[in-house]
């Protein structure tokens, strides 16, 4: 039969050398250090990272002669282990993650940016009634509000392509904005807003 | 029928870290060096 060496004395064998000591520590309380690592994360691989952690401390303390024969080894472990486990849980609040349920809904305050199909369907009916009312605009109305709303010119580049002042251009996207609001009041059109 | 309302006992969930996480460690162990210095202890990894 084996004999079961305290651990106090493995923690002694292992700082004269003995590397098989510190072998048989962490088997020894492994599932003990794990469970209580996981417990609190509830994770496994972060269980396995801070697990890892809190031996290269205990390691490191030991190597270096620091560690005094105060308490058991054990409880001293479960110490770091507690320790790195809320370290970690203070380096998550700095990143801050949000869980859905049913008070709060993360899609609420962020969006894609882009509109829903919906809201989407609704736009393109509006651009296509927009496009029949310009149609009904007289030529130089016309010409005016296409150079400036779809193909996105200045006034002085659509007065340099139309041979009119920029005042004049000025002038027509004027009217033709006003009888777009009158032919829309006249028809009872109802642009939907979204 | 009456509603119990007894707290279901928490189940602890038994884990062990993998072979592989205590076998880095060990190797950890025996890498590491440390050298003494006019009092100061510095780490060294010998690989």
């Amino acid at each position: 039969m084996e004999l079961q060496l305290d651990d106090s004395v493995l923690v002694k064998n292992y700082i004269q050398g003995d590397e098989k000591s510190l072998e048989i520590l962490i088997n020894r309380h492994n599932q003990r250090i794990s469970s209580f690592i996981y417990s609190k994360v509830l994770n496994q691989s972060i269980t396995e990272d801070i697990f890892q952690d809190t031996f290269i401390k205990v390691i490191r303390t030991l190597r270096k002669g620091s560690y005094s024969e105060e308490g058991k080894f054990l409880p001293w472990v479960l110490r770091i282990a507690h320790n790195l486990v809320i370290d970690h849980f203070r380096k998550n609040r700095r990143l801050p993650k949000f869980e859905c349920n049913e008070n709060f809904n993360i899609f609420s305050v962020i969006g894609d940016g882009k509109l829903n199909a919906e809201k989407q369907l609704i736009k393109d009916q509006i651009d296509f009634d927009i496009q029949l009312l310009i149609e009904q605009l007289p030529d130089d109305q016309k010409e005016v509000i296409s150079m400036r709303m779809y193909k996105d010119m200045s006034f002085k580049e659509i007065s340099e392509n139309t041979g009119v002042s920029i005042n004049t251009a000025l002038g027509r996207m004027r009217y033709a904005l006003i009888n777009l609001r009158k032919l829309i009041e006249t028809h009872n059109i109802v642009l939907t807003n979204y | 029928m009456e509603e119990i309302y007894a707290k279901k006992n928490e189940t602890c969930e038994l884990i062990k870290a993998q072979p592989e996480t205590v076998q880095f460690l060990l190797n950890y162990s025996k890498s590491m060096h440390i050298v003494d210095y006019d009092g100061l202890k510095f780490e060294n990894n010998k690989n």
